[in-house]
């Protein structure tokens, strides 16, 4: 169960997971939640730009690119 | 009269304009990525007698974060006298619009649920049970496609009954505590999960496949280079038909017109001042800016409708993040392409204020619609030949589209600097949402563009350019001493412009093109026709003008960078300070990229010239 938790930046490419926790503290912690990354939110990643950073994720139904510092401060549960 | 106060407000990219566009009949400006409205406009209509007054929302994901669009769909929503808020959602995107629509619905009790781009769900396949929407959000709910009016009907009648309801309006201010969020998120997942059946399983599949190769390692960066390069082809060779008839019958009518007033007696004088001054300068603008312009334009708008924009951000994201500034830079940066003046209103889009004066102080380093033709000209009087040929063009294209990546490089660098200078700091947080392509209505797109365009630089050129042909004219033909007012003025330019590579008539065009960008080839060229003649009046012969007023290479590679390199026009300025409320930076903005002209041109200049003397 352990080895299934990992900030979202390190989420494989077509994997999915389950938001766990958020790390990020103030105005970031905001934006986060505000693009729907609450406990239980079910995210995938989708994309990796070509030089490795940003990465899209389908974030409630919408595709979202964040920046591996922001995605960072995002705890998941990797699902499969 | 009463007048009806409507709110148009949701997510971004949601299609809030187009249904502003639909209701009132005006022609706000649309575009498939988040941020293209950063201004709420405001139009009426008529419905059943009753005048109803719209107010197109920037879009905004949230009403309690702390952007400046999103304080201002806010404040809107909760200080502005709206008798009803329309909040228009993406039918495509349900479960993520439904978190903003719950908030709204909190703070302001008389709202409507408009759910739009039906066409776009349909074709996905997913499928919106509207009763038991409206049923669980407790508000009236009405689905339309903007795009072709269905439904609009409807909708006018929805906010006609909600307007005339007689239950109280209630406003509420909301502050969501993070408890407070995470329970309407989930409110938010439970509604969707009950009202909206997803028929196709990857009903985004094959964005998701586009995706998978225009955001690629192998491909990304080659189509974006290819993209841009085919968008500079066609404006190449579609501008030169229209450019050379538009020339011809320009100067055919200055003839014709010569004849008239020769033949009812108009004194020579004033003929002179208003066809060798005002009609030549318009018709050099008319016949060498236009058409670039008008082409480049629409094939720009429909790359942007595509939904291509948000992906060149993507791509381009790492080297912002290394020069400490905003990803969304990138798209400021493409509506440079467009306007300047423009690009500075859409840096709202920033949320970090350091980043967004990062984004207004550099984006003159994207050349604007008005620049290009200038570029353009001189790159195939110079380096492709006159010619048609294919692999002229293919010349000129390379060419050009190095120049833009050397802007692109030099507005990273300057970034870079800013960031570790005046501006210190590190990057903000900043999420790109990557929006479905759409099919872009390429007809219409391409003939409002044009027309649009061609209106707009029409109306510009006889503001601007006439005024300048005028007193051009009179400065070339007054005399002060034994010379000109014009040969005083270059001949004082002279020495130092020869530095930079460029001489004392193009400096003193690019002065005086401060009001419009457009205008100072056409300054260059009546400058040197005041002091000389041009036997036939065509366009190959141009560059024999120039070259006879001492143009060589260096002076075209310099006239160039200076083109790319240089204040912004006195619009961009007006707004840079309208926008940062300040001197101070305004003043920047106009000295970065001008010493930055002045250093990169001196170094060229110098450097080619010794080079040239040692062939
Ligand atoms: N297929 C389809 N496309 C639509 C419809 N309505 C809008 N669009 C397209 O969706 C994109 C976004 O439309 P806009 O009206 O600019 O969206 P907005 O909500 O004003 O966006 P922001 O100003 O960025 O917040 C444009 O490319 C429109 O052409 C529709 O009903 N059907
Ligand atoms: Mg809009």
């Amino acid at each position: 169960m352990e080895n299934n938790i990992l900030s979202l930046d390190k989420l494989l490419i077509g994997k999915k997971a389950i938001v766990r926790a958020l790390v990020a503290e103030g105005l970031e912690r905001r934006r986060l939640l505000d693009l729907g990354l609450v406990q239980g939110t079910p995210v995938e990643a989708l994309h990796v730009s070509p030089t490795g950073d940003p990465i899209a994720y389908s974030i409630m139904g919408a595709v979202i690119a964040l920046r591996s510092n922001d995605a960072s401060k995002v705890i998941v549960q990797n699902l499969s | 009269m009463l007048i009806t106060n409507i709110g148009l407000a949701g997510n971004p990219n949601v299609g809030k304009s187009t249904v502003f566009n639909a209701l009132t009949g005006l022609k706000q400006h649309t575009g498939n990525w988040p941020g293209k409205t950063v201004v709420h406009a405001t139009g009426k209509y008529t419905y059943k007698d009753q005048t109803f007054s719209v107010t197109d929302l920037p879009g905004t994901y949230s009403l309690t974060t702390n952007s400046q669009e999103e304080e201002i769909a806010r404040e809107f929503i909760l200080e502005h006298d709206f008798d009803v808020i329309v909040i228009v959602v993406d039918a495509t995107c349900m479960e993520r619009n439904l978190n903003l629509v719950l908030q709204i619905i909190e703070a302001f009790s008389n709202s409507v649920v408009c759910i739009n781009l039906l066409d776009e769900a349909k074709k996905k396949k997913i499928e919106i049970d509207q009763e038991a929407l409206s049923e669980l959000l407790g508000v009236p709910v009405v689905g339309i496609v903007a795009r072709s009016k269905i439904n609009l009907d409807k909708l006018k009648e929805q906010i006609y009954l909600s307007a005339n309801s007689n239950e109280p309006i209630v406003r509420k201010k909301i502050n969501l505590s993070e408890e407070e969020t995470t329970k309407t998120i989930n409110r938010a997942k439970n509604i969707y999960r009950k009202c909206v059946k997803v028929k196709k399983q990857n009903y985004d599949a094959l964005d998701r496949r586009l995706d998978n190769i225009v955001t690629s390692k192998k491909f990304g960066f080659t189509i974006m280079m290819l993209l841009l390069s085919l968008i500079f082809w066609i404006t190449l060779i579609g501008a030169n038909y229209p450019s050379d008839l538009i020339f011809n019958f320009l100067f055919w009518l200055q003839d014709v017109l010569f004849g008239a007033m020769t033949k009812i007696g108009v004194p020579a004088i004033i003929i002179d001042i208003s066809l060798y001054g005002v009609y030549q300068t318009l018709a050099w603008v008319v016949s060498v800016m236009l058409p670039p312009m008008a082409i480049f334009f629409p094939l720009f708008t429909l790359l942007e409708d595509f939904g291509y924009l948000p992906r060149v951000a993507f791509n381009m994201d790492k080297f912002f993040q290394k020069a400490c500034a905003h990803g969304k830079q990138a798209l400021t940066m493409c509506m440079g392409f467009g306007c300047n003046a423009c690009a500075i209103i859409g840096c709202r889009i920033i949320e970090s204020p350091r980043e967004k004066l990062i984004a207004i102080l550099t984006n003159n380093f994207v050349p604007c619609n008005g620049r290009f033709p200038t570029l353009i000209a001189i790159i195939s009087m110079f380096f492709a030949g006159m010619t048609l040929s294919p692999l002229n063009n293919i010349i000129s294209v390379i060419i050009l589209t190095s120049v833009i990546i050397f802007g692109i490089i030099i507005t990273l660098l300057v970034s870079r600097i800013l960031s570790n200078t005046i501006l210190k700091g590190l990057p903000s947080s900043f999420a790109l949402e990557l929006p479905p392509y759409r099919r872009p209505q390429i007809g219409q797109v391409i003939i409002r563009s044009i027309l649009d365009r061609t209106i707009f630089v029409l109306g510009r050129a006889i503001i601007v350019a006439a005024p300048a042909g005028f007193v051009i004219w009179i400065f070339a033909n007054i005399e002060i001493g034994n010379s000109s007012i014009i040969s005083i003025c270059t001949d004082f330019l002279d020495p130092f412009a020869k530095l930079i590579g460029l001489d004392g008539v193009i400096l003193l065009a690019f002065i005086l093109g401060f009001p419009a960008n457009e205008i100072v080839l056409p300054i260059v060229i009546m400058i040197y026709l005041a002091t000389g003649t041009m036997i036939e009046l065509d366009i190959p012969q141009l560059k024999t003008l120039l070259v006879d007023n001492g143009w060589t290479i260096t002076t075209a590679v310099c006239t160039m960078l200076f083109c790319l390199l240089h204040f912004p026009c006195g619009t961009t300025c007006l707004t840079i300070k309208k926008e940062t409320q300040s001197w101070k930076w305004t003043g920047l903005a106009f000295l970065i990229p001008t010493m930055t002209g002045f250093i990169v041109c001196f170094i060229v200049a110098q450097t080619l010239n010794l080079i040239l003397s040692y062939l």
